[in-house]
């Protein structure tokens, strides 16, 4: 098959047994979403939201992308930009890391800088203002649109209980909500009985100190209720779980895939017997200059981020 | 006596302590008895005798709102943390 642009390689990941780490009596799998084009799961999101606006009238050539992002959300939406011939403007905290910069940068996004002190909802906030302000952006906002569970659905999770014939556990990182609310639903459709499981970073205090209880925000998207465990994950384990993911399964993965997995294993080994799914959203190559690879301690290193 | 920890955002409310004790067999429990000793931290975290939609408490790293809500029966060796709702999602 040759595929006509790299818009078409969006989704289809392989989904992988984990038989060194499977619970006793425990069938593990991740799906490799690092295998998208541009290298995570979000491909398959800003893919989704530009074709959804696109389709309703709302984006039009001439009109700017505009999204408040720091990571592979821009990146995606950089890579369908550049392929649909739009121009991408995208707005992250000024402390976000050079390599990210870099590669937006590469990838043709023009940046802008909101303040380091006002972390990722100060980028939302200014975000929201630049379309307020100037007509010409379109904003998809992954957090509040419902192309971004839908991809998920018609995707993700579609493929998932193509290829399983039992799901008991299914367990993402928990993010915008869009992979869990998506593929969970579509998951519990298949497999009624099944667990939709959340792994969320549990931040150290640099990371909330910068948040005020007044400034909260749960994604328009994310249904709480929907979700049938909600499980914290500390850095430390997520990062022995990328660990183990690269020790025992040859998979270099990201950091929340570190907590998902550890999520998984731990919820495998509830069970007597059953198929545990897992969603693995990147790979680790653009983590391999953090610090704490090296770090003896982990969680000092890690501490005045938000890894996911 | 069971430890909870305070997110810095709350801690002006418990006079900058970053973990208080309190006791009890349910969160319910222990949020009566947190915030009847500090009445500010009831406005921001449990008006009304619920929990503010912007807070996030966990027992034993679970999310209370995936088990048993306020009702979720805590012990003594039982880790409590109380955290701001975040965006995550890069």
């Amino acid at each position: 098959m040759v595929a006509k642009s790299v818009l078409e390689l969006v989704g289809n990941t392989p989904l992988v047994e984990l038989q060194r780490l499977s619970p006793p009596g425990v069938r593990l799998y991740a799906k490799l979403e690092g295998q998208n084009p541009t290298g995570s799961i979000k491909d398959r999101i800003a893919l989704a939201m530009v074709e959804a606006a696109e389709a309703s009238g709302e984006l039009e050539p001439g009109r700017e992308l505009l999204e408040p992002t720091s990571g592979n959300t821009g990146i995606s939406l950089a890579m369908v930009a550049r392929v649909k011939n739009y121009s991408l403007t995208c707005v992250m905290p000024e402390n976000a890391t050079e390599e990210r910069k870099r590669l937006l940068k590469l990838m043709g996004a023009n940046i802008v800088l909101s303040p380091a002190s006002e972390g990722t909802n100060g980028s939302v906030h200014a975000a929201l203002d630049l379309v307020e302000r100037e007509s010409r952006y379109f904003m998809p906002f992954q957090y509040a649109n419902d192309a971004n569970p839908r991809a998920h659905y018609d995707g993700t999770g579609a493929e998932i209980v193509e290829a399983l014939d039992r799901v008991d556990v299914f367990v993402a990182g928990l993010g915008t909500g869009g992979t869990l609310m998506g593929a969970g639903a579509r998951v519990r459709e298949a497999f009624p009985d099944a667990v939709v499981a959340a792994a969320e970073p549990l931040p150290g205090d640099p990371v909330i100190g910068l948040r005020s209880l007044d400034d909260g925000y749960v994604p328009p998207i994310l249904d709480v209720a929907k979700l049938d465990r909600k499980l914290l994950v500390t850095n430390a384990d997520s990062v022995a779980g990328v660990r183990a993911l690269l020790d025992e399964e040859a998979i270099f993965a990201g950091i929340s895939s570190g907590a998902v997995v550890h999520v998984a294993q731990e919820l495998g080994s509830e069970l007597d017997e059953g198929v545990v799914v897992c969603v693995l959203a990147d790979g680790g190559w653009k983590y391999l200059s953090a610090s704490f690879w090296a770090a003896e301690d982990v969680e000092a290193a890690m501490e005045t981020s938000i890894w996911w | 006596m069971i430890t909870i920890r305070i997110p810095p955002t709350l801690r002006t409310e418990t006079e900058g302590e970053a973990t208080v004790e309190a006791s009890g067999e349910t969160v319910r429990d222990l949020l009566d008895d947190l915030t009847g000793r500090f009445p500010a931290l009831r406005e921001r975290i449990y008006p009304g005798g619920e929990l503010a939609r912007f807070v996030n408490v966990y027992v034993e790293g679970e999310d209370v709102r995936t088990r048993e809500g306020l009702e979720t029966p805590v012990a003594d060796s039982s880790t409590v943390i109380l955290l701001p709702a975040m965006a995550g999602g890069c």
